[in-house]
């Protein structure tokens, strides 16, 4: 399943992201807004959801390199975090549904995907 | 690659939106040099928690990063009001940080444990009122 497949799964809004990025396997997900936690945790060509919406959330993801961020919750990102994310190629997702929705919809996709 | 390549960066304090420019020119630098995925990203970790943490607790700083054929090492030096009880502060989930910066989203009592579980060694020294130095080193191939 690739970043544009999941974004399409999740309802979710592509805010930004390159086109190499958003073609990209996605590789298991992460879930949470503790930036240590995920910077520890994650790891690369995951999925990483969170309600975090300010720029640290850009260094954190390009650090850990994950495949994409997905703001639950219909998160908004503020300005400089949308800049960053923008200039870096980082893919930015806004989805209408709960972390744990999303999480969800992430595991289902890579069943369907692991079945095909 | 030349022998040794040396960076050196300041860090500020107090500025959470600049904070990790230095882990992320010194992550492009190591991706440049060759170093492989997997090392540049545990460096790229390893220096950003401990930049972070200058930038929360120490007022800023600096970091010199110098990478041999062998070794990428981090020194990181500050002025700060130093750490009284460092094993304590090496347990994972104590954080002295500030409301203000745990709605950031840091101060999760992580960051030196990530430090020790991604660098091949991690020296953190520190005198009350001194500041603290945290030498980090990865090593890149086999002794």
């Amino acid at each position: 399943m690739t970043v544009a497949e999941l974004a399409a799964r999740l309802d979710a809004k592509v805010l930004c992201g390159a086109e190499t990025a958003l073609e990209r396997a996605v590789q298991g997900a992460y879930a949470g807004d503790l930036l240590s936690w995920v910077m520890g945790r994650a790891r690369a060509g995951m999925v990483w959801v969170t309600i975090m919406s300010n720029m640290n959330v850009a260094a954190v993801a390009l650090l850990a390199d994950v495949s994409c961020v997905v703001l639950s919750e219909n998160v908004a990102p503020d300005e400089a975090l949308l800049a960053r994310a923008v200039r870096e190629g980082l893919v930015l997702l806004s989805a209408p549904l709960s972390t744990y929705d999303v999480c969800w919809r992430i595991r289902e996709g890579l069943a369907d995907a692991a079945v095909l | 690659m030349p022998d040794i390549v040396r960076l050196h960066y300041d860090v500020d304090g107090d500025n959470f939106m600049a904070a990790g420019e230095a882990s992320s020119t010194v992550k492009n630098v190591l991706k440049r040099l060759g170093i492989g995925e997997d090392m540049v990203r545990r460096a790229a970790i390893c220096l950003y928690e401990g930049e972070i943490n200058m930038v929360i607790h120490a007022n800023g700083g600096t970091i010199d990063v110098s990478v041999s054929p062998q070794t990428i090492e981090m020194v990181l030096k500050d002025q700060g009001e130093g750490i009284p009880d460092i094993e304590q502060a090496m347990q994972e989930g104590f954080s002295t940080a500030s409301d203000r910066v745990r709605d950031l989203g840091f101060g999760a009592g992580m960051g030196l444990p990530n430090m020790r579980r991604y660098a091949d060694s991690l020296e953190v020294s520190s005198e009350p009122g001194q500041g603290t130095r945290v030498v980090m080193t990865l090593n890149i191939a086999p002794a």
